[in-house]
């Protein structure tokens, strides 16, 4: 049997990918997918967690809606990065510095 | 010699997770990312299966795979003039970047093998879908209304953001 501790340790790595994603790129579309590889990782986390410690379905409950809110956030997000493409004409973060101070 | 087979499936689907992320974060091509992304979001889907959560790898395959990939791959072609067959992506801050999530993952690591889990007996594995239905239906009632109300808004706040205003 897989213990709950090699879930999480792959959670944690899962997460860390995103993290250094998001430090690291330049393009906002990859931005984005390292936000999605973030919310996966909880997502994982949530669901080991009500398999081995509560041991009901709640779990899976909160990880649905971790799902809903994803991809609103994926479709709002998008949507400002259209903005961004059609005011810079490109998606390079580095170039989106108007508030820099 | 059962118990060796999910050990297997398991370091599989772990291991497509991590390298597909790999490439998603730190691949040269902005295309070959999204679809790595795809290998990514299919392991998940298989932790889920292995975890009980039958439900939630199909929604996790129907959601993420059909609507939020070809959504990103939708964001790809509009942002780039896709006629430059190139498409790189610059990383910058790397070194940093590397050290922060390295210290990050060092940290949870460590917490996650310090604490001592409260672990419940293990229930007998069946199809989930009845009992997130009635939760839904009963105790998270109020949540799953707010849930479609905030798609909406998103759909109608994406609707406003990407739209020319020339006819306002």
């Amino acid at each position: 049997m897989i213990s709950l501790e090699s879930y999480l340790v792959v959670a944690a790595a899962l997460f860390s990918l995103g993290l250094y994603g998001i430090l690291t790129r330049k393009n906002a579309v990859n931005v984005l997918m390292s936000i999605e590889l973030i919310f996966n990782s909880a997502n994982i986390n949530l669901i080991a967690f009500s398999r081995y410690v509560t041991g009901d379905t709640e779990g899976q409950v909160f990880a649905l809606f971790v799902i809903v809110i994803a991809a609103c956030e994926a479709a709002v997000a998008l949507a400002i990065i259209m903005s961004l493409y059609r005011i810079l004409k490109g998606v390079e973060l580095t170039d989106a510095s108007a508030l820099k101070g | 010699m059962e118990a060796i087979a999910p050990k297997i499936i398991f370091w599989v689907f772990a291991g497509l997770m991590l390298g597909s992320a790999f490439v998603v974060v730190h691949g040269r091509h902005l295309v070959r990312s999204a679809f790595a992304l795809l290998a990514t979001f299919f392991s998940v889907a298989g932790f889920y299966a292995m975890l009980g959560a039958d439900f939630l790898a199909g929604v996790q395959l129907l959601v993420y795979v059909g609507g939020i990939l070809t959504l990103i791959l939708f964001g790809v072609m509009l942002t780039n003039r896709i006629y430059n067959l190139e498409l790189e992506t610059a990383t910058f801050q790397v070194v940093p970047g590397a050290l922060v999530a390295l210290t990050v993952f060092g940290c949870l690591v460590a917490i996650i093998y310090n604490t001592p889990w409260s672990k419940a007996a293990l229930v007998e594995e069946g199809p989930t879908t009845p009992a997130i239905g009635r939760l839904l239906m009963t105790e998270y009632v109020l949540p799953f209304e707010v849930a479609s109300v905030l798609l909406l808004v998103a759909l109608l706040g994406a609707a406003m953001l990407v739209r020319r205003r020339t006819d306002l």
